[in-house]
Formats: structure tokens, C-alpha cells, sequence
């Protein structure tokens, strides 16, 4: 019988479901267990939390979570790769080591560290040699905003987790990588895949891009017969069973809840979609319009017949850099004539703030309840039982952003009649980072691999 | 005969910088060929003119019965800038199923597609 890899993904964001690792590892046999926690701007925040506390920098769930299953990881042998390290992947995995010195067996635990992926301290000796770093929408050269850069980090591919894992680490911790590294390697290792046997490694990353948003697979978020998706509250998290050849399952555990179909994996497939020829990752360039699916059973779907191609010489690297502040406040008109109420507020504060003498770089106003979301493409229903008046501004100037807030509140007393629902308070200020994306030559990265014992 | 999208396809959307993506997918397989020929780029671009601000491109993905669709200067600038509520293009799906097509009668019947009373 041919050997069969079992990847429980157990978190699709920073933020998703606190139970969910302890599930995927207690609800029945798996490999491995991978947690995604990075976002686009996950890192710029990490980055920010760093500079206040050199000891921060990383997704501190993904500690709370694996105390939860430390004691599965280290006996029955469940390996786990996680992108938690941020941007302090050796801070994670010093939290990690002291959090699991209390356990027992702890020290089986064996921690594999990798790094490489920040170019933060690079990026004037990059620049300086000829890197534009320019984004890659815009074209606009990385000088324009270099000096408000927070943030820079090269998505790595799968590579230096194949090290870790070869090496015997049980946990393997990074910063910035690929989502789908985080599955792709446990089955190159394990399966022995060669890194030029591009079909497989497409049909690894496939897989990937199946489970790394967690759920959205298995039912959550599905828009494809959603009330009929039983039992959402206990949803299981998706596992891939991946088969020598690259062909996999996708499926979750028995008596969980949600739904794994053909429907509903196919809408995962699309989501975050470029162009489908060409989905690319540092270690293959995978073609969508190759995938078969199929249905395999009861909450199962099966997936074969990925085609792929070489990759390019380039990563691409995520660049945060600081880009203003910005405030949204919200008040709620309630019937009769509640969007006239509403617009009527917005055009006496936009009036206040003229008269302030504040500028922005925009103001910008939505009506929630009367097509905020799809804007004239949707019809307005005359009687509306309530509008929430949504503004927000953006602007360089945080004492204009400051002097904003401010204005909301004063509209109970000074303005249209029907208002309520601001007890939530002044709106808060907030930092902007903007997001710029860039290529780099692959050989300016140098990841590493560190291996770290209790 | 009038056929609206939200009876014949479902659909997923997310973001990328600025640009949106909604993935459209046939509700059942053999109304692809409808999908493919009348949901083409220009007639959305034409339902989102008033929406977004930059072009739109097509891709076909016949194995799994969809159509991706990116959707430039969707997003106010950006998931990481943007003042709007939908910050990261996650009801743009539902969104580009408003979308009513006018499909041949004859086809329209011979498919079974469902016709759209406004």
C-alpha cells in the first residue's frame, strides 16, 4: 500500500479559532499539524509590537496553542510547522522552549528556527546596489517611501523547513514564508519529492492553498447552499491526505461539523486568484487550470492531475512603511427619513471640519444599511428602519486625525433628530502602513536554519 | 430571456494590493458554457464601471467549471489603506452575482437556466 501523508491545517489567520489546533491533533490521527498566523499586514504589526518590546514581534496564540498540544507533539510523534516566529522567529521559539520546560517529555521537543527572511537590515546595501525594490503595481522605485519603512520581509519557499525537518525538528517555526511552504515541505520530506519534480511540488501547493485559510474549505464562508452547511459551530478544520504521487484528499475529522464538497473546495480554489496559469511560489509555478477534483465520499474531495513549471529567480518581498493615520467614526439614524438623516449629519461634519481649516487626503463616507458595500449596484428600499453613518478620514497630519474624532459625538445635540448608537465612544486613531510589494533576486536571501533543544 | 448570476453561479472574492479578484463558478457544470460565453470582461467591466477605477481581466478555468475575474482599483487604494468597510474585497462576490445576462431563449430553455422576474 502506498504511503499516505496526513496535514492538519489549524489556523488560517492571527486571530481564527483558538480551539482549533488542540481539535485537529485530538479529533483523530494526523502528521502533521500547520498553523498559518501571517497576513499581508500581519508583519508590519509584529514589527511595531517589536520596537516596544524587542521580546515581542511574533503571533504570541500560537504559545497558548501549543501548550494544548505539546503532549500530542511529543508523543505521538504529530510535527507541526507554523509561521508564528513573525518577525522574532528565535523570540517565538525562546517562548515556546520556556512554556514547554514544564511539560513532560519535554525534552523530545526539538525546535527548528528559521531565518533569513528579514531585509529590513539590508534594504540601503540592496538599494545601494542596484535593487529598485519597485512596486511591483506601480513600478514606483522603494526610495520614494524608504525612510518610513517599518518592515521587509522575503517570502521564503519551502527549502530551509525541509532542512529543519531533516534535521529532527519536531516544531518548526518561521518568519515570513510562503503559506503554502508551511504544507509543501513536510511532503517533499517525507515523501521524498525532488525539488525539481515540478508536478509534485504544483500538487503541494495546491494543497496548500486549499487548507491555508483553515475552514474557508470546510464549510466557513461558503456561499454555495450555505444553510444547508450543518453544524458550523462545531466546524472541523481541513486535512489533506496526500498520496506519493502528489494526488491528495481533502477531508476534515469525523463527527465535526461544516462541509468538504467539490462546491465548496472549488471556492477556495478561486479565492486570492491571479492569473490561474501561473499561480507562483519560490519553489514551483503551479497551473490551476490543470486541477481535476472530484468527489471521493462523505466529506471528502478528491484532487489529481496538477501540472507545473519551473520557478523564477525572483521572491517577493513585503515591505510595510508608514503612511498617515486615520479615524472612522459611526452613528446610527433610525426611521423616519434615516438615510436623509444621515446625510444631512455627514454634510454638517464635513462643513465643521472645512470650517477647522482640517485637511485630508480623504474623507470618505458610507451609508451601512443603504449599500455600503455595493455601492449604485444596488437599489435603495425607501423606508429603511435605520442607517449607520460611517465616516472616516485619512491624512498625514495626526492632529487633524485627532481634531476629527472629536466631531461625531457633538452631532447628538447639534444635529439631525433619530441618532443613537454612540456609546461605543471617540473613534480611535490609528497609524496607516501601506503595503508594497517587490521582487528580489533569490540569491540576495540567505535563509537559515536554527535547531534549538529545552 | 433575463438570467441573473446569484441563480446560476456562486462565487468567492478576495484582494491583492488594490485589486479585487471574484472567482465565479458554475452552480451546476453544464451551465459553464453559459458563464463563458456571456459573462465575458467587457460586460463587467460595464456592471462595475461605477465601482471600480481601474480594468478588468478575464481567465478561464474550464476544469473546475469558473471564471476569475481581477478587478483593478477596487479597494480605495489598498486592503492596508482603505477607509471602506469592505476592506479586502470579501462581498465583491456577491456583488458581481447582481449581474443579469440576456441569454438566447432557445438556449435559455434548452439549458433549464432559471429566469430572472425583476
Amino acid at each position: 500500500m502506498s504511503r499516505i501523508v496526513r496535514i492538519a491545517a489549524g489556523q488560517g489567520f492571527w486571530g481564527d479559532w483558538l480551539e482549533a489546533p488542540r481539535r485537529q491533533v485530538e479529533g483523530g490521527p494526523i502528521d502533521y499539524l500547520m498553523l498559518d498566523y501571517l497576513a499581508e499586514v500581519t508583519m508590519s504589526i509584529l514589527q511595531k509590537q517589536m520596537q516596544r518590546d524587542p521580546m515581542a514581534g511574533y503571533a504570541r496564540d500560537f504559545i497558548v496553542q501549543m501548550e494544548g498540544v505539546l503532549p500530542a507533539v511529543l508523543e505521538r510523534g504529530v510535527r507541526v510547522t507554523a509561521n508564528a516566529g513573525g518577525v522574532n522567529p528565535l523570540g517565538c521559539a525562546d517562548a515556546l522552549l520556556a512554556m514547554a520546560r514544564g511539560t513532560k517529555n519535554h525534552e523530545r521537543l526539538r525546535v527548528g528556527v528559521v531565518t533569513g527572511d528579514d531585509l529590513l537590515p539590508h534594504l540601503d546595501s540592496l538599494i545601494a546596489s542596484g535593487h529598485a525594490l519597485a512596486h511591483m503595481e506601480t513600478g514606483e522605485p522603494l526610495a520614494s517611501v524608504r525612510d518610513r519603512v517599518l518592515s521587509a520581509n522575503a517570502y521564503i519557499g519551502s527549502r530551509p523547513i525541509v532542512e529543519a525537518l531533516e534535521r529532527g525538528a519536531n516544531v518548526v517555526v518561521t518568519g515570513r514564508c510562503t503559506d503554502t511552504a508551511l504544507i509543501l515541505a513536510p511532503l517533499m520530506h517525507e515523501l521524498k519529492w525532488p525539488t525539481n519534480d515540478w508536478d509534485r511540488l504544483a500538487s503541494g501547493i495546491v494543497a496548500g492553498h486549499i487548507v491555508e485559510c483553515g475552514a474557508q474549505s470546510t464549510g466557513g464562508n461558503c456561499a454555495y447552499d450555505w444553510r444547508s452547511i450543518p453544524n458550523l459551530e462545531n466546524i472541523g478544520f481541513p486535512i489533506v491526505e496526500v498520496a506519493e504521487d502528489g494526488s491528495f484528499v481533502v477531508t476534515k475529522h469525523p463527527g465535526t461539523g461544516g462541509r468538504v464538497d467539490v462546491h465548496g473546495v472549488t471556492e477556495q480554489l478561486v479565492y486570492e486568484m491571479g492569473d490561474p496559469h501561473e499561480y507562483i511560489t519560490p519553489d514551483v509555478i503551479a497551473d490551476f487550470t490543470t486541477i481535476r477534483i472530484a468527489p471521493d465520499g462523505a466529506d471528502r474531495v478528491r484532487v489529481f492531475g496538477v501540472r507545473g513549471a519551473p520557478p523564477t529567480d525572483k521572491l517577493k518581498i513585503s515591505i510595510a512603511y508608514r503612511a498617515g493615520f486615520k479615524a472612522v467614526g459611526t452613528l446610527v439614524y433610525a426611521w423616519p427619513d434615516a438615510l436623509a438623516k444621515a446625510q444631512e449629519a455627514d454634510r454638517i461634519i464635513r462643513a465643521r471640519l472645512a470650517s477647522l481649516g482640517l485637511e485630508f487626503e480623504l474623507i470618505h463616507t458610507e451609508y451601512v444599511g443603504a449599500t455600503a458595500t455595493h455601492g449604485p449596484l444596488a437599489a435603495i428600499p425607501e423606508e429603511l428602519p435605520e442607517v449607520q453613518l460611517r465616516i472616516g478620514v485619512r491624512g498625514s497630519d495626526r492632529r487633524a486625525v485627532e481634531r476629527f474624532t472629536r466631531e461625531i459625538a457633538p452631532l447628538v445635540l447639534t444635529g439631525p433628530p433619530g441618532v443613537t448608537g454612540y456609546a461605543g465612544g471617540r473613534p480611535k486613531v490609528e497609524e496607516v502602513v501601506a503595503y508594497w510589494p517587490a521582487l528580489v533576486d533569490k540569491s540576495v536571501v540567505t535563509p537559515r536554519v536554527s535547531m534549538l533543544t529545552t | 430571456m433575463k438570467v441573473r448570476l446569484l441563480d446560476i453561479a456562486h462565487a468567492r472574492s478576495g484582494d491583492k494590493g488594490d485589486t479585487a479578484n471574484v472567482g465565479v463558478i458554475a452552480l451546476r457544470d453544464d451551465w459553464y458554457p453559459i458563464l463563458d460565453r456571456y459573462v465575458t470582461r467587457e460586460r463587467v467591466a460595464e456592471h462595475f464601471a461605477r465601482v471600480i477605477t481601474g480594468s478588468v481581466e478575464r481567465f478561464e478555468l474550464p476544469n473546475l467549471f469558473a471564471l476569475n475575474f481581477l478587478l483593478h482599483g477596487a479597494l480605495g487604494g489598498g486592503g492596508t489603506i482603505t477607509l471602506r468597510t469592505d476592506a479586502q474585497a470579501k462581498v465583491y462576490s456577491s456583488a458581481l452575482l447582481r449581474l443579469v445576462i440576456d441569454v438566447p431563449d432557445d438556449e435559455a430553455r434548452a439549458a433549464g437556466l432559471p429566469e430572472h422576474r425583476a
